[in-house]
């Protein structure tokens, strides 16, 4: 195949599941997620077949015996705009395909064209559920670039708002999973408990979501006075209600039978598509950055790693409700032990002065007015910086050309990523748990097309 | 380094301010360096991107690598030696085509259609190279560095219209 035949072929490439008389052997290979099996017909010993080899396709089905059906982009279990394609074998799927991009804003173009003073803004809108750990990648990759250390209060600070993040990401997905399975009291639950958190952010942040808040250089304001009693009273709150939950959802008879052992994904499948974070874990791998690779001050804090062992529906929203519990060890922790002291590095080249200064110092006010409109210059590099997110590793990588705007800002979405284990999950299984399924992976359709 | 115990030809490595472990791989060795980083323990592929040097060709390479207008980018992560490692590729823009990686980490797939999709590099051998982001008609690389950013005009409420 010369060049252009592969231009001419993707110039226009359908992104469509197509019927499988017109599905190249290798696309279809990968469809029904061949790639990842041995077939049964062979032998265990030998070596796994060629992906590339069509004579040993699965293939088992043709097209008189299946349907292709079309998902979203507008349904609303579909958690915003991922469209879903699956073939269909009477109620059985057989092969899917998430299209994805209807969300697409050009993110990391417009991160391009903003300085590393203003990226934050824009970082924070891509998952829209946990926007402080998109903030906080993109400022620890610049950090790391500007090579600044960072004030003990500015980390436990970030430490103790990206808990909350995860408790608040978490809550929200415990509302979503319950309402797409139809417990509506988990929906007005989990979005209650949600609130008091997002209560709280807008008190020390002034907004409930796409706070900026974590910038680069530390955060953009101190905590408010009085915030360990609002912590304290999230804290005993959700922690109570955690166990209406398990009394509401996690016993119930008809819950169980509808998650346990539907999408189940092994520890290979796994890894081979990337996937992090709850579907990893579930699989039985202790894989948590948090613990793994500690960055901020993780390394001080008691937590357990949540595990699952089959890897289905189940064991992601036991790791959930349970990661809440952790997180809520966590706040109690750093509620305990956070320390005095500056919230945001002393630095005046990167650190805008407070407001009070401009009014008295000229230097203050050449500082402030060159930070904002010019921004700060930052060494010539590239980083790749990666955080667990609620969602997986989200992962930032900056090139730097010396200027005052990144050269190229990349964020690994770890929803992108997950998504493509979704076919995986959903082979074998039936139509109506597809839902269910789609809801375990938690994709955030604002941070897979960015 | 302790990553391979010996590099392959046509691999050498670099360094990254923040000390992370980086590879520089020439088009032909890069399938293979990435089989041998499997082999050694870097059972996951956490990252695939690309970077566009168009308008910065000046960056810090080591002396055996001859910068082109392109680089793809591979972040790679062991779960059992709990490391990391990136490999940066150089792609001229005369010729944009890189072997895939599907058949080594089939979780590529994606990241690799994004990289196709916004600054038209052609992974030989993907199984399904579309846009993934963009609408399949659409013209152009977005993250290009000669691909500017869209703008819509503004127009105000009181403004005289254009006719």
């Amino acid at each position: 195949m010369s060049r252009d035949d592969l231009y001419l072929e993707t110039a226009e490439g359908a992104q469509e599941l197509r019927p499988r008389s017109e599905t190249p052997p290798e696309e279809l290979r990968r469809e029904v997620g061949a790639v990842l099996r041995r077939p049964e017909t062979l032998d265990p010993d030998s070596p796994a077949p060629d992906p590339y080899d069509a004579t040993v396709l699965d293939v088992e089905r043709s097209d008189e015996d299946t349907m292709i059906i079309n998902f979203g982009p507008q349904h609303p279990s579909t958690h915003g705009v991922l469209r879903l394609m699956m073939e269909l074998d009477g109620e059985t799927v057989v092969r899917s395909k998430p299209i994805i991009g209807y969300l697409h804003t050009g993110m990391e173009k417009t991160g391009e064209e903003l300085t590393y003073q203003q990226g934050s803004t824009n970082v924070t809108r891509m998952d829209y559920l946990s926007p402080l750990t998109n903030e906080l990648v993109f400022s620890m990759a610049t950090e790391a670039l500007l090579g600044i250390e960072l004030p003990k209060r500015a980390i436990w600070i970030r430490m103790l708002l990206s808990e909350l993040q995860r408790m608040s990401s978490h809550l929200m997905w415990l509302a979503t999973n319950g309402m797409d399975l139809g417990s509506t009291t988990m929906m007005i639950f989990g979005f209650r408990e949600r609130e008091m958190v997002l209560a709280f952010f807008e008190k020390t942040t002034g907004l409930r979501m796409n706070h900026n808040f974590i910038r680069p250089g530390g955060t953009a304001a101190d905590l408010p006075d009085g915030w360990e009693d609002d912590v304290e009273l999230i804290c005993d709150n959700v922690a109570d209600r955690l166990e209406d939950y398990d009394d509401l959802i996690t016993g119930q008879p008809i819950f169980r039978e509808r998650t346990e052992g539907v999408g189940a994904i092994t520890a290979e499948e796994a890894i081979a598509m990337s996937a992090t974070g709850p579907i990893l874990r579930s699989t039985g791998i202790a894989w948590d950055l948090r613990r793994t690779m500690p960055y901020l001050a993780y390394d001080e804090l008691n937590f357990d790693v949540i595990i699952g062992t089959y890897g289905d529906n189940f064991d992601r929203y036991a790791i959930r409700i349970n990661e809440i519990r952790e997180s809520i060890k966590l706040v109690r922790q750093i509620l305990e032990r956070m320390p005095s002291g500056d919230y945001r590095v002393q630095d005046k080249k990167v650190t805008p002065p407070p407001r009070a200064r401009i009014d008295e110092s000229m230097e203050a006010l050449i500082h402030h007015f060159k930070l904002f409109t010019e921004g700060y210059k930052v060494p010539e590099g590239e980083v790749y910086t990666a955080i667990e997110s609620p969602r997986g590793e989200i992962g930032c990588y900056i090139v730097s050309d010396g200027s005052a705007k990144p050269y190229r800002m990349h964020i690994r979405g770890p929803s992108f990523v997950n998504l493509q284990s979704l076919p995986v999950m959903l082979r074998g299984g039936l139509v109506a748990d597809a839902i269910a399924t789609t809801s375990s992976v938690d994709p955030v359709m604002g941070e897979t097309d960015r | 380094m302790s990553l391979l115990a010996t590099l392959p030809p046509g691999v050498c490595s670099g360094s990254s301010g923040a000390g992370q472990a980086l590879l520089f791989a020439t088009r032909p060795a890069y399938h293979g360096l990435i089989a041998a980083l499997k082999d050694a323990g870097f059972e996951m592929l956490a990252d695939l991107t690309a970077v566009d040097y168009l308008s910065h060709p000046g960056r810090s390479l080591p002396p055996e690598v001859a910068p082109e207008r392109f680089e793809v980018v591979v972040n790679l992560l062991s779960l059992s030696q709990v490391q990391r490692v990136r490999v940066r590729i150089q792609v001229p823009e005369s010729d944009a085509v890189v072997e895939t990686l599907w058949d080594l980490y089939p979780g590529v797939e994606a990241m690799e259609r994004e990289a196709y999709d916004m600054f038209g590099i052609v992974f030989s051998g993907h199984p399904d190279l579309t846009r993934i982001l963009m609408p399949e008609d659409w013209e152009g690389y977005p993250l290009r560095k000669d691909y500017s950013v869209g703008r819509v005009p503004v127009q105000f409420k009181e403004a005289p219209g254009p006719r």
